[in-house]
């Protein structure tokens, strides 16, 4: 196991020529049996498997992962964490994530470097305000906190974005101070390490590859690394949902997109917080490492590619450009894709399923990362408890059928319009 | 003197002043400001991202990790510039960065005193305790260190431009290989598009001296290009780098057009970014020097061995004297002879081979150059370099120096062929990684495929070329391939030298070292995704180029994995950093998206009207007039003039569809909820249409011109959605449908009058025998005929602002003298022009749902229309919108409010409570829709959604507004405030 | 990526919006089984990692809808129709 962390830690290290670390987690192999089982090592599936070892105190659990931890949209998306949804199905959900956020790296013993700097949502016309003002109002009657701001309160804090030769006048922006970014492969690693001291088993390079069933009942998986049973299995494969689902006939209410991130050269600090374009899908944060990081709309058509085309890259960059023309010989440095649930409404499932021992959470759209402590958490209970938590109690897999949707963006049954 | 007399490709008839760090110096043309830097005798040029490290020149190309700075000042600023891949101009200004104070005394590298504790991960092990404090103070000291280069401050004062080309074959790279294939290809006829990065074509050509068909190489480069630029369908973009490859054949490249001049040339932009379309490509993008790990790598001086030659003998010049060569590998060794014979004295060649070939330890010989066979250099010396230190055969040297020229090898340049997930496949006999499988149409030639003689370069380029040009139907000949050296190459694959004083860089610009390496291996951070993640290996701005392979061969040899096994991370685009501002081109700022006046803009604006965004459309917002305090104050007299007499509005963003053909009533009775099949010729109905999933998508009125023809509005907002829609339904679900459509919303002008006096205004410019009276014309009818003497015209007695009011239609270039004319016909009654806030709050006098109430979450019924829906047919939504969700009556529905205290002022977005239940979101019953200060009721009104709502008509609750500090009762009331019984309306 | 019209020729995708798996077909209103069959079409997919037809409209171009017969994994164009013809 591995030892604990500190500035002492470190210390002695340095001395010691780094020869005192341990792996952060162990290389572990399946075993034939757990009590249950998760699919997929990204982020979410991680914190499934901590919180059902913390929360829970169900141990004997394994996270099966087809690669190397982290290596999904766990590691590829733009970093940013808020609670800043307007629906009830949807609000209390992302506050607690943003809850167990503040709490992270003090409850893990890792720096995932959550660092709370505000998302600031720009909007540009009356009626976005007042739609920011509806979801504003929803935040605080969910006890999260947002402040509606005008221009020259944006000006204030943002004063490098356009103000004066823009084609869609910034007017003012939905502030939430709590919301920030984090260093998203450190939350993979640290819910590794803190799920093995409290002995997960974290599987890699291994791939499912077909399901055991028992009267109806999932009661396995099997592998590349040989057939797996448990009581319980867990899918958290955002991205890859349906072809698992396939294996099972189990037909599902998401289509798979492609998704492009994008991170410049490094520069000395220029954007404090995150901030969001009201006219055009971007945002943009930057790392600690002095990166912009920035993203926007998913491509729009069905791909497990994992990778994009210049249509979205011009649109990100134009509506970079159009907030802040200062940037335009800042070099994009790299830009990647990942895989995107994107279901029907816009917002995710966690849920039993028909098939009894399969347990579901998929369809996170582009919303994912910020949801990783809270889907964990929600997933773990509904695992251990066979019953959603009140938390994730919308998050329904058959709303559809009876019509709760959870839209916010209000575009109906496209996920490439959400 | 660090220039040699004579030699090199510049042109020393014409000198260049230039200024680093504000010091003046001189270049030439043809140099690079890196090789000019060189020629002066400048080798300190940057800082380190980590460690602020001193660090100088490693490479002549733009897979520079060290040599960043910031090119240019003020708004044009450009950080983190390759000094490499500047071509130097007259006047050029660079500065390095990532320094305070100076370049030369940098207080921040005393950060790297703490190196021992900042090894890889040392981020996430601390910070933690007290939590407040990382946002605080350990996080921006950090935000501060890091970074690079600093962004301009204003908006950057050059024009971008984006492009499309097409062309049978690419051939990406000029040198060796890539001027075979585009001969080859362009002989037989096809389209070829050249690019190379560099402003010279020929690549390694031009820093190596060698021969082809027994003359110098560079009289084969000059013969090449001299017979593409003859060939009509052979393009040749030098400065043009291929930056991703894209699906279909799309490749994205990057032109820097004016970045070789002090600013672009008038009408010209800086870059263009181009879209070229292939259908065959070759990549000849050769290979890179490969660094070999030991300590003391990174000292200002030590650069590849390839470098040392380029400068040599491209660009005449060498940073100081002499030069020490370490290497694994034979192409090293003809760097050192071309260097030697540029006039770089050659100290030593060390060579960690215990026994080099003979062949170059007798070439060594004949140039007496010492030779250290079985040698490892295990130190360096000096802020600059001043000396090496070497190993070999159990004895220890230090040896002066002031330039180590290092190579462990190449690596091909094969990032484009990874675009498409194609893994590198590694090869032991060259020690590298080569290109895997391709992206589809892609093929590689020369050193870019692991081939690196010159003759296999020249055969290579000549073979993919004619082959790309065969495959499309030309005839292309891969022979006579030129004639030219054909040594084996000879490398014994070498990494790190593990036993060697002080940090060991494995990737120069991110300081990661040998250690931090180890550090991965021993936390389990092996993957090479994970190392790459932990240790930020490969995720500087040369995306790893100089780094990649030594990182993971030396996770291979502390797993004792071999490197097959390992595998390697891929490259992503772009290949090079391409500025936002090219990507973005003219999309920028004002321009960012197209403007789309309406057909009475500049009327509008001749009568000092405020316009307002609504979409692409800039629209009326209101008229203000001298004297009017604000907005408010002109709305309320634009709202009172027309209901009073008569005011005017341009209507034209409506979407506007034309529908004909036999069928187009069964048609648009499936896609409303309401009924049009039994719509009177003559007749207007409102219409109401759902998405599939039940829920509203658009509204608006449909008028039957005649028996097969239908003319549909739709909302502004939704003209193309509902356009595409309609196709959608008959392309799609009901081709048996005799019907035909077409979008006619910029053909035709709309402009609304409206208020009592409306129809005295209309007949002024109505031509006979056009009847407007109420009888010839009555409410929610249309007519067809001519007005100001002869301008076809659609009338159309409809209203939203609950007054008699006539929707007037002529073609769109007639919009605006129909508005003069109308203004001109309304002046007894002092018409009025209003803009879109008086029709708002004119609508929502009259309870009319807009678009924030028909947001896509809401139902007819949530609206309050589902007594439209027709219960005898179906219709598009229908069926699912009788879930039990849609039927549950503690749904939001909407009904109309007024605050209790008439001062108040009412905001949408508020939610409603319950009196006396507290502001939690269990208690949520709704939110305001739309607002607006009711002119003629004298407060302000509102619309809303809430639960039950129609049953609680004249209960108070809560609007509930934290975020903008309100909180105030309103009265729960029918919507619809003026006129509920639509009275004025049939007048 | 480009897409072959059959009426505009190859064209470049951003000309042409997506709407997604051809294969659902409205279900008849009037069947017994019409609320189940009509949440089935609208919600639920196949999604498949392979070979998927799928509706594509040219509104940059003859506002004809198509059928794309497109691989999820390469993005490789494998076939091209009229919405009309290819499913009538």
């Amino acid at each position: 196991m591995s030892s604990r962390y500190s500035v002492f830690s470190l210390i002695a290290n340095a001395f010691s020529g780094q020869k005192g670390w341990t792996p952060a987690w162990r290389d572990a192999a399946p075993r034939p049996d757990y009590d249950v089982l998760v699919i997929g090592g990204g982020g979410h599936g991680l914190a499934t498997a901590y919180y059902l070892a913390k929360v829970h105190g169900i141990r004997n659990v394994a996270v099966l992962e087809k690669g190397t931890i982290g290596s999904g949209n766990a590691g590829r998306n733009t970093t940013i964490i808020r609670s800043n949804y307007l629906l009830p199905g949807n609000q209390p959900f992302y506050e607690w994530s943003m809850k167990l956020w503040e709490g992270l790296e003090q409850d893990l013993n890792y720096n995932a470097m959550v660092s709370q700097r505000g998302v600031l949502n720009l909007f540009h016309s009356d009626a976005q305000r007042d739609a920011f003002a509806r979801r504003g109002n929803s935040m605080r009657l969910s006890g999260a906190d947002s402040e509606l701001i005008d221009r020259d309160q944006v000006r204030a804090l943002a004063p490098f974005l356009n103000f004066d030769h823009a084609r869609f006048p910034i007017q003012g922006g939905l502030l939430q101070k709590r919301g920030g970014t984090a260093r998203h492969d450190a939350v993979v690693w640290g819910y590794a390490r803190a799920a093995d001291r409290l002995g997960v088993d974290i599987v890699q390079n291994c791939e499912v590859t077909g399901f055991i069933r028992e009267n109806g009942a999932v009661v396995g998986v099997e592998t590349t690394r040989g057939p797996v049973r448990a009581r319980k299995i867990g899918l958290a494969v955002a991205g890859s949902t349906s072809r698992l689902t396939r294996l099972l006939d189990l037909r599902l209410p998401i289509e798979s997109h492609v998704l492009t991130a994008f991170v410049s050269e490094g520069l000395k600090p220029v954007v404090p917080g995150v901030v969001t374009f009201g006219m055009g899908h971007f945002y943009v944060s930057q790392s600690d490492k002095g990166g912009l990081v920035f993203g926007g709309d998913i491509d729009g058509y069905n791909s497990y590619a994992q990778r994009g085309n210049l249509p979205v890259v011009e649109d990100v960059c134009e509506a970079a450009m159009a907030l802040m023309p200062q940037l335009g010989r800042l070099r994009v440095l790299r830009s990647w894709a990942g895989l995107m649930d994107m279901s029907m409404d816009g917002s995710p499932i966690i849920d039993r399923t028909p098939i009894p021992g399969l347990y579901l959470n998929c369809g996170w759209n582009y919303g994912g990362f910020k949801a990783t402590p809270a889907s964990g958490w929600c997933f773990a209970w509904t695992l251990a408890q066979d019953a959603p938590h009140a938390l994730n109690a919308a998050y329904r897999l058959d709303r559809s059928r009876t019509g709760h949707m959870i839209d916010e963006k209000g575009v109906g049954a496209q996920p490439n319009l959400h | 003197m660090t220039r040699f007399v004579d030699g090199g490709l510049i042109d020393r008839t014409r000198p260049l002043a230039f200024t680093f760090d504000g010091q003046a110096y001189r270049g030439f043309a043809g140099d690079t400001l890196a090789s000019a830097l060189t020629a002066n005798g400048v080798r300190l040029i940057g800082r380190s991202f980590k460690y602020h490290r001193p660090r100088g020149l490693f490479s002549a190309g733009s897979d520079e990790p060290n040599a960043l700075v910031e090119l240019r000042t003020g708004a044009r600023r450009e950080p983190n510039t390759r000094a490499t891949t500047v071509e130097l101009y007259d006047g050029l200004d660079a500065a390095s960065q990532n320094r305070w104070p100076s370049l030369d005394f940098d207080l921040q590298a005393a950060g790297g005193l703490f190196a021992p504790l900042l090894g890889a991960g040392f981020y996430y092990k601390t910070f933690m305790w007290p939590a407040a404090l990382w946002e605080k103070l350990y996080e921006p000291v950090i935000r501060r260190a890091a970074g690079l280069g600093r962004a301009a401050e204003a908006p950057d004062p050059d024009a971008y431009e984006k492009a499309y080309a097409f062309c049978d074959v690419l051939v990406i790279g000029g040198g060796a290989a890539g001027l075979m294939a585009a001969l080859t290809a362009g002989r037989s006829g096809a389209r070829v598009i050249l690019v190379d990065e560099d402003f010279r074509l020929g690549g390694r050509i031009l820093s190596e001296r060698e021969e082809i068909d027994d003359a110098p190489s560079l009289q084969f480069v000059a013969r090449a290009e001299a017979e593409l630029a003859a060939m009509p369908e052979v393009r040749v973009m030098r400065r043009t780098t291929v930056f991703g490859v894209y699906d279909g054949g799309t490749y994205g490249a990057l032109e820097r057009v004016g970045d070789h001049l002090p600013v672009p040339a008038p009408f010209t932009p800086r870059q263009r970014y181009w879209k070229i379309v292939a259908r065959r490509a070759v990549l000849c993008a050769g290979a890179g020097d490969r660094p070999i790990v030991f300590g003391g790598n990174d000292r200002p001086g030590v650069m590849s061995a390839q470098a040392l030659r380029s400068y040599a003998v491209r660009y005449a010049a060498a940073a100081g004297s002499p030069a020490v060569v370490f290497a694994n590998n034979g192409y090293a060794w003809s760097a050192a002879f071309d260097a030697a014979a540029a006039g770089v004295p050659i100290a030593a060649i060390v060579d960690v081979r215990a026994e080099p070939p003979p062949v170059q330890m007798e070439r060594a010989n004949r140039r007496g150059i010492r030779v250290i066979a079985g040698g490892e250099v295990i130190a360096t010396s000096g802020k600059l370099l001043s000396s090496v230190t070497v190993r070999a055969r159990g004895r220890t040297e230090t040896i002066a120096a002031q330039i180590l020229a290092v190579s462990g090898g190449s690596s091909p340049t094969l990032a484009l062929t990874s675009h498409f997930g194609g893994k590198p496949v590694y090869r032991a006999d060259i020690a590298g990684f080569v290109p895997g499988v391709l992206p589809p149409g892609l093929s590689v030639a020369g050193a870019a495929a692991g081939e690196y003689s010159l003759a296999r370069c020249l055969a290579a380029g000549a073979a993919r070329g004619a082959e790309a040009a065969n495959d499309l139907g030309f005839t292309a000949r891969a022979t006579p391939v030129p004639q030219a050296q054909d040594k084996p190459i000879t490398v014994s694959p070498f990494w790190h030298v593990a036993q060697s004083r002080g940090l060991a860089f494995v990737d120069l610009q991110n300081d990661v070292t040998a250690k931090d390496i180890a550090i991965a291996h021993q936390e389990g951070f092996r993957a090479v995704e994970l190392l790459k993640r932990y240790t930020t290996l490969g995720m500087a701005t040369d995306q790893g180029r100089t780094s990649n392979v030594n990182g993971l061969a030396m996770m291979a040899a502390l797993t004792g994995q071999d490197i097959e096994t390992t595998g390697t991370t891929l490259f992503r685009p772009p290949f090079t950093p391409v500025a936002i501002g090219a990507i973005a081109g003219h999309h920028r700022e004002k321009d960012f998206r197209a403007t789309r006046p309406t057909p009475t803009h500049a009327w509008a604006r001749a009568q000092g009207a405020t316009f307002v965004e609504a979409g692409l459309w800039l629209r009326a917002q209101y008229f203000p007039r001298a004297g009017e305090a604000d907005w408010l104050e002109t709305v309320k007299r634009e709202v009172t003039a027309t209901r009073a007499s008569v005011g005017l509005i341009d209507v034209s963003t409506f979407g506007k569809i034309d529908l004909q053909g036999p069928d187009v009533g069964r048609f648009l009775d499936r896609v409303y909820i309401n009924t049009f099949s039994t719509l009177a010729v003559g007749k207007v109905r409102y219409g109401v249409m759902l998405r599939e999933d039940g829920m509203v998508m658009d509204d608006g009125t449909t008028a039957r011109l005649a028996d097969t023809h239908y003319l549909m509005t739709t909302t502004t907002a939704n003209a193309a959605k509902v356009y595409q829609h309609l196709e959608f339904c008959l392309q799609v679900l009901w081709p048996d449908l005799d019907v035909q459509i077409a979008s006619v919303s910029e053909q035709w002008a709309q402009v609304s009058i409206a208020g009592p006096r409306a129809r005295d205004v209309l007949a002024r410019i109505a031509d006979a025998p056009l009847d407007v009276s109420n009888a010839g014309l009555p409410y929610m009818g249309v007519a067809q005929g001519s007005v100001m003497g002869g301008i076809a015209a659609r009338i159309f007695r409809v209203s939203f602002s609950g007054e008699l009011g006539y929707e007037i239609a002529v073609p769109a270039r007639h919009g605006a003298p129909l508005a003069r004319a109308l203004m001109e016909a309304g002046a007894p009654f002092d018409i009025t022009p209003y803009g879109t806030e008086a029709l708002g709050v004119m609508r929502i006098e009259k309870g009319h749902v807009s678009g924030n109430e028909l947001n896509g979450q809401t139902s007819v019924a949530d609206l309050g229309l589902g007594r439209m829906a027709s219960t005898k047919k179906d219709h598009i939504g229908r069926v699912l919108s009788e879930r039990p969700a849609f039927r549950d009556p503690d749904r939001p529905t909407l009904v109309g409010f007024k605050p209790v205290d008439p001062k108040d002022r009412l905001r949408a977005g508020a939610h409603f409570l319950r009196h006396g239940r507290s502001a939690v979101l269990a208690n949520d019953e709704g939110y305001m829709t739309s607002v607006a200060f009711s002119p003629t009721l004298g407060h302000w009104i509102g619309l809303g959604l809430l639960a039950r709502g129609p049953e609680r008509i004249g209960e108070t609750v809560r609007a509930y507004d934290p975020v903008r500090g309100a909180d105030i009762p309103v009265e729960i009331c029918r919507p619809g405030f003026v006129d509920p019984e639509g009275e004025r309306l049939r007048v | 990526m480009r897409i072959p019209c059959p009426y505009c020729g190859l064209r470049d995708a951003h000309e042409f919006s997506y709407l997604g798996d051809a294969a659902p077909q409205r279900p008849d209103p009037a069947a017994p089984d019409a609320a189940d069959a009509f949440h089935d079409y609208v919600y639920l997919r196949d999604n498949p990692a392979g070979p998927m037809r799928e509706l594509w409209y040219h509104g940059a171009g003859c506002r004809r809808w198509l059928v794309v017969d497109r691989d999820t994994r390469t993005h490789a164009i494998l076939g091209t129709a009229f919405a009309t013809e290819a499913r009538s």
